[in-house]
């Protein structure tokens, strides 16, 4: 019994990362932004965190400081794909490539050394007491709160409740209607995707200060990538990525538990969990027509369409 | 260049007189170039407040470019504008919209999934930063009340007929405080009801004040609606004249340059065998309804069979059948006795088949490609084009030429993406090809729709010269003009039902109408047993 709420509280941890991820790439994604780079701002936002800590020592400065380089990445391929209007998925291709290679580099002289400071988690008074369920779901780090409860409510309102995401949706669905509408595209895509970076930072950030505190190559692991999918998966509905993120650390944690009650499954099987659930949660509007139809349906229609005014 | 006509010309219906014909928008001497392209050269127009002012030109006259540049979406090279005798430069729509211009745009600037509501308060300063469903929906229903045009402000868009988008869009404009309101090319889309409806709505506004400029290049309307006509021709003003003076002859010889000559129907030299047969077909529509239902139909070598009917009763399903684009789930279709039943199109196409899609940009050309590129799609497999798979450039580039020619599609050079073609050019160039790639059959869906007269002209002589040299021609369209002028049988199509069966020497307007409006022939007046 014991065991089984370890593995969810796990979960939680371990779906927090792709939460994160996923929310920034569904904001960015809204306005028609859609950025692969994802896996190489948070490789990013991971080691500059990583370098940070040995300088700071508060954990959330360090996590800022993930958050800023994220954002930064995600302002260039902004500017890159906006205002410059290059092909978006060939700039997030680039952008994985550098991320990953760069943050490798800098990160070989602080791989396998144990963070100096992490975050500590901060369980809820009296909710944390509850048996079983009080520490699977009530002793996590402040983050994790803010992943799950305060992100996907503030993306759902700022989406769907205020004037300014009701702009968002139009230039991600049809730029040029907004833009006649007098809506400023190229800039809110631009502001929107340097958010994406920025939560992409964050996951990368957090991923090193909290899940696995120390900094190990390739330390994302494809995060970035399920993170895309996930989003795909939800529908660009923000909470419904909550429950897909779940399920993806259910996955992760479920490879866990594997081995720790000894179930004979091979360790590398087990990894491959998640993997082959995005696989197939990607693959499967093949065979179902239904979730075609509505996956179909919930993409921004103008995701990835670079917006010219004078195009004829 | 504008001349100036007296105040008191015009058969004025509008109540604002006194100060209405104060000049409220005034271009001058503009010019905008795309590439190579010249789309205005010192085009100039003056707008009063309180007329419906038509823009009338051929195809690529410059008609759309010169309301884009009024309205802050292209930039001019060189020109003034003038507003309220005030100099005024503007960088975005955003900025014309807030002066007071706005457009209707010919494909609607609507968001899709967004609801009415929600499209109509886009950008709108007054939009609370937080929404609230409930006031948005109250103000636009009050919005509606106001200007008399309603929609459920629920409903999304992608839900709404065509006549209730566009409804929309004038709502949204309006709005947004438009003074000067600029349709182009409202009524394409539009049945001729809801023309009707939009000309009543557009007489209100124009009552109140505002200036309507209505941009279109079919004259009755021209004359129905509009106080003053200014003519456009290759980017520069042929005219500026009331149209109570004005009579359909003398706008088409300022459009054109000529005197049009209306053709007489040509009749048919006599049909010989079948070449399509359609045999009970039934066929499914996009959204998954039955779209086509026991559809049979017939049609003969040197013969054009005309599709009557409003559309949306299953025009566009049953040109697919016969191109072999969609698959029925019963029936048979079969060309030249040939059995091509849930066959691919490419079977059609070595059947002799051409197509003029509805679509034109999403299904017979490929808009980034160059011209060269899309003069040879249907072509390229044959030896003139191409010997064991690699295309002969030589050849292509003298099919090209000789196309475009035939075509009379106007462009500087045949390297450029098709897309930067006006949609009269693309569709002449599309209609040629096609009739080049029909040996037995072409299937041509509104070839017509949106040309001006001459392209207009240009299209029918292709189909007409088709059927004269042997071809059996499927000619879908919603003006029933058209189909009466060139069809030798008429079908109506009502539900996806095919109905009625015509010789066109003896159909009857009327008959066919009241056809197209679900009505049933008793008696088989004016009908006739298909053959």
């Amino acid at each position: 019994m014991g065991s089984l709420f370890n593995a969810l509280h796990t979960s939680i941890d371990a779906g927090a990362v792709i939460l994160i991820a996923a929310m920034g790439s569904l904001l960015a994604e809204r306005s028609g932004m859609l950025n692969l780079g994802m896996e190489g701002m948070m490789a990013l936002g991971a080691v500059a965190a990583v370098v940070a800590a040995g300088q700071l020592t508060s954990p959330l400065l360090c996590l800022l400081v993930g958050i800023a380089a994220g954002a930064l990445c995600g302002l260039v391929f902004g500017v890159v794909t906006a205002v410059i209007r290059a092909n978006q998925v060939l700039t997030g291709l680039a952008l994985v490539l550098l991320g990953v290679g760069l943050a490798n580099r800098i990160g070989t002289d602080f791989a396998g050394t144990p963070m100096s400071t992490t975050f500590s988690s901060w369980p809820i008074p009296l909710l944390h007491e509850i048996p079983y369920i009080g520490r699977a779901l009530f002793s996590h780090d402040p983050i994790v709160y803010v992943a799950y409860l305060v992100l996907p409510a503030a993306a759902s309102y700022v989406l769907f409740r205020t004037r300014h995401g009701l702009n968002v949706r139009a230039i991600g669905e049809n730029a040029a209607a907004a833009d006649a509408a007098g809506l400023r595209v190229t800039a809110t895509r631009t502001i929107y995707a340097t958010i994406g970076g920025a939560l992409a930072g964050m996951a990368g950030g957090w991923l090193v200060l909290s899940l696995t505190p120390t900094w190990t190559q390739n330390v994302t692991g494809g995060r970035g990538w399920v993170a895309i999918a996930l989003v795909i998966f939800a529908y660009w509905r923000p909470w419904r990525v909550v429950g897909g993120a779940l399920l993806f650390g259910g996955m992760i944690s479920l490879g866990f538990l594997a081995q720790d009650q000894n179930w004979g499954i091979p360790a590398p099987v087990l990894a491959m969990l998640p993997y082959v659930l995005t696989l197939v949660l990607i693959v499967l509007p093949a065979f179902v027509p239904s979730i075609r139809a509505r996956r179909a349906g919930a993409a921004p229609a103008g995701l990835t369409l670079p917006f010219y005014r004078e195009a004829r | 260049m504008y001349d100036p006509q007296p105040p008191d010309v015009q058969n004025d219906q509008t109540v604002a007189c006194a100060d209405a014909r104060a000049t409220v928008v005034e271009m001058a001497d503009i010019w905008k170039a795309f590439d190579d392209f010249q789309a205005l050269s010192g085009a100039s127009l003056e707008l009063q407040a309180g007329e419906i002012h038509a823009l009338l030109g051929e195809n690529g006259a410059g008609k759309t470019t010169l309301s884009n540049v009024l309205t802050g979406i292209y930039r001019p090279d060189v020109g003034t504008i003038r507003l309220d005798g005030e100099q005024r430069r503007f960088h975005s729509p955003a900025q014309a919209i807030a002066a007071g211009l706005g457009m209707v745009h010919q494909h609607f600037r609507l968001v899709e999934p967004l609801t009415v509501a929600e499209n109509i308060h886009l950008g709108r300063p007054e939009l609370p930063r937080r929404l609230s469903r409930r006031r948005l929906i109250s103000e636009t229903a009050q919005a509606m009340e106001q200007y008399g045009l309603t929609v459920n402000p629920t409903a999304r868009i992608w839900q709404l007929s065509i006549g209730e988008q566009q409804r929309v869009e004038i709502l949204r404009v309006l709005l947004r405080g438009a003074r000067v309101l600029i349709l182009d090319e409202p009524t394409a889309v539009l049945t001729p009801s809801e023309a009707t409806e939009l000309f009543a709505v557009l007489r209100r506004l124009a009552a109140s004040g505002r200036t309507i400029v209505f941009i279109s290049h079919k004259l009755h309307e021209v004359l129905a609606v509009s106080d003053r006509v200014t003519i456009l021709r290759r980017g520069m003003n042929v005219a500026t004249r009331p149209a109570a003076k004005m009579t359909p002859e003398k706008l088409a010889k300022l459009m054109t340059g000529t005197e049009r000559v209306m053709e007489a129907p040509r009749p048919s030299k006599g049909r010989g065998k079948p070449v399509l047969e359609l045999r009970n077909v039934s066929a499914r529509g996009d959204r998954g309804l039955v779209s086509v239902r026991e559809a049979s139909c017939t049609v003969h070598e040197g013969e054009i069979v005309g599709v009557a009917g409003v559309s949306g009763n299953g025009q566009r399903e049953l040109t697919e059948i016969a191109t072999g684009l969609r698959h029925p789930f019963e029936g048979t279709v079969a060309i030249d006795g040939q059995d091509l039943t849930a066959r691919l199109p490419g079977d059609f196409v070595s059947a002799g088949v051409g197509h003029v899609p509805e679509d034109r940009i999403g299904s017979a050309i490929v808009p980034s490609a160059t011209v060269v590129d899309n003069a040879v799609l249907r072509a390229f497999r044959t030896g003139e084009l191409s010997r064991a798979g690699v295309m002969r450039r030589g050849a292509v580039r003298v099919f090209t030429d000789r196309l475009v020619t035939a075509a009379d599609v106007q462009l500087p050079d045949i390297d450029v993406p098709i897309a930067n073609l006006s949609g009269g050019n693309q569709q002449r160039f599309v209609a040629r090809r096609e009739a080049w790639a029909a040996d037995r059959l072409l299937v041509a869906a509104h070839p017509t729709r949106g040309l001006d007269v001459r392209a207009a002209d240009q299209v029918r002589e292709v189909v007409l010269d088709r059927r004269d040299a042997g071809c059996a021609v499927l000619l879908v369209s919603d003006d029933l003009d058209e189909l009466l002028a060139v069809s030798d049988r008429i079908v109506v199509m009502y539900e996806g039902r095919i109905k009625g069966d015509f010789t066109a020497a003896k159909a009857r307007r009327k008959e066919i109408g009241y056809l197209m409006g679900g009505g049933d022939l008793v008696g088989g007046a004016g009908a006739e047993a298909p053959s």
